[in-house]
């Protein structure tokens, strides 16, 4: 038996959580279609997430390409289709790939396994990063260096904590309902082992009875925790909050059944949710707006 | 003895020829034995300018395994390893951002040497020593009594506090006095 998992309109880090709620009944070893025809725009959380949704499923998953061809062609310039026809069995049109031309792609899906993948991200990006940050978000040029090493160490995470490989996409768009302003987001999701699993692999779970998703987001978010004995470890993360409350964006991370977000004054998300949709791994997500003339 | 080390050129030989930008730690990790290595054949007594001018991006693991780490075993107010010094040279604002970072998180400290020539200490610093390593920079040499007459202390703080600088090897100790650590003279 198939089931099909109905893949949202619009999709991203909120509306993913649909899909998040139609998989976490499923057995692993349950085949199931994600049904993608009627979507008509993605956030690289979107894409980077449908990507990590197939690395869970035992069974090889089935994914209804979407039917409007501005989508598809999107997705195939963003290199989703690359990677997706090695995970799923495709159904629909899948428009020939033509390279990112398109100044809105600051980076293709890419996956993030070995050292050397953080190396391809960060040569790969600066030049670009360089012009859509000074050109549409207003930033003063020496936010590349910062932007990109934030990207780094995000990208490092996936290396060090998951487990598995990931994958890594960095878009800007015009954020019209809900900012009215560009930005540009990172995401970077992967089906690992998540912020607990990691933490308890050096200490064993905490002795208190909080112990869960969201208490290991809180420890290693919000106060630096690493299942490494090194003090110098936990920096990275530690560097991307500076640079987020510097830049006035925001930063979500998602892991098991939580997510904590550090979230700045344009928007209204929750700094913790529990109780969500189990998924492996961790899904992080930082978006940096365009800073407005009087800011 | 001064010696001077590309850290570029390191990060070309030890890691990969095509890699201009310093991320990751298993690349700083390399890029600090690979500037092991150059220490190991410049002597016990030494200078050593690690010039960050040909590197592009420096990320927060990267600067961790690079600096603190090599400061660590060089640096310390117990037994250093051996009498070297380092003048961090070439280090662009988001360079800073990332060295400083770590040096706060170890509780290090560092002399850089900036656009100008002139040597300037960044991490964590007590003001004190602060002070004491402003003054042997504007005076080019100090002894103990140099500083107790300057702050008016007493001398035998004054040796303390420049014993530590020493130590670690944020000011050069000679037989003569305690001198700025200074690299390349612009």
């Amino acid at each position: 038996m198939t089931t099909v998992i109905d893949v949202p309109h619009s999709l991203d880090d909120r509306s993913f959580e649909d899909i998040f709620d139609q998989l976490a009944p499923l057995p692993p070893d349950e085949k199931v279609l994600l049904d993608a025809r009627r979507t008509r725009w993605a956030s690289p959380f979107g894409l980077t997430g449908l990507l990590t949704i197939a690395q869970t499923r035992l069974e090889r998953p089935t994914l209804a390409v979407p039917e409007n061809d501005d989508t598809s062609s999107y997705w195939s310039r963003a290199s989703f289709f690359k990677h997706a026809e090695g995970l799923y069995d495709i159904t629909g049109r899948v428009p020939r790939a033509r390279q990112a031309s398109e100044s809105s792609v600051l980076l293709e899906v890419t996956p993030v396994v070995h050292t050397q993948d953080v190396h391809t991200v960060v040569e790969n990006i600066q030049q670009r990063a360089q012009t859509i940050l000074s050109e549409k978000l207003h930033l003063q040029s020496k936010v590349t260096m910062r932007f990109t090493m934030a990207l780094s160490e995000i990208c490092q995470n996936v290396i060090e904590h998951a487990g598995t490989g990931g994958w890594v996409a960095v878009q800007a768009y015009k954020w019209q309902q809900r900012l009215g302003r560009n930005v540009v987001v990172i995401a970077v999701c992967d089906a690992g082992m998540g912020f607990r699993k990691s933490l308890e692999s050096s200490q064993g779970p905490r002795p208190t009875d909080r112990w869960g998703d969201a208490m290991a987001l809180e420890e290693t978010v919000m106060r630096g925790a690493t299942r490494f004995r090194d003090p110098g470890r936990g920096q990275g993360l530690q560097g991307v909050k500076r640079f987020i409350g510097n830049w006035n964006g925001k930063l979500s991370v998602r892991s098991g059944t939580a997510r904590i977000a550090i979230v700045p004054s344009w928007d209204e998300d929750d700094v913790m949710k529990e109780g969500l949709a189990s998924f492996p791994g961790a899904q992080v997500q930082i978006t940096i707006p365009e800073r407005m003339p009087d800011a | 003895m001064i010696s001077h080390i590309d850290v570029s050129s390191v990060l070309r030989r030890s890691v990969c020829d095509l890699y201009s930008n310093l991320v990751t730690r298993p690349t700083g990790a390399a890029v600090r034995i690979g500037i092991e290595h150059h220490l190991d054949e410049i002597g016990d007594k030494a200078l050593a300018v690690l010039d960050f001018s040909h590197v592009g991006l420096l990320d927060f693991s990267c600067a961790d395994e690079i600096v603190a780490k090599l400061l660590m075993q060089y640096v310390s107010v117990d037994i250093p390893r051996r009498e070297v010094y380092f003048v961090f040279y070439g280090m662009s604002e988001s360079h800073l951002d990332a060295i400083e970072a770590v040096l706060e998180r170890h509780g290090l400290a560092l002399v850089t040497q900036l656009a100008d020539g002139a040597p300037a200490l960044i991490g964590e610093v007590e003001e004190d020593q602060r002070r004491a390593w402003e003054k042997i920079c504007e005076l080019g040499s100090a002894q103990p009594a140099d500083l107790a007459t300057a702050f008016g202390v007493p001398a035998e703080n004054a040796a303390r506090t420049l014993d530590t600088l020493w130590r670690r090897r944020l000011v050069i100790r000679q037989e003569s006095g305690y001198f700025p650590v200074r690299g390349i003279t612009s």
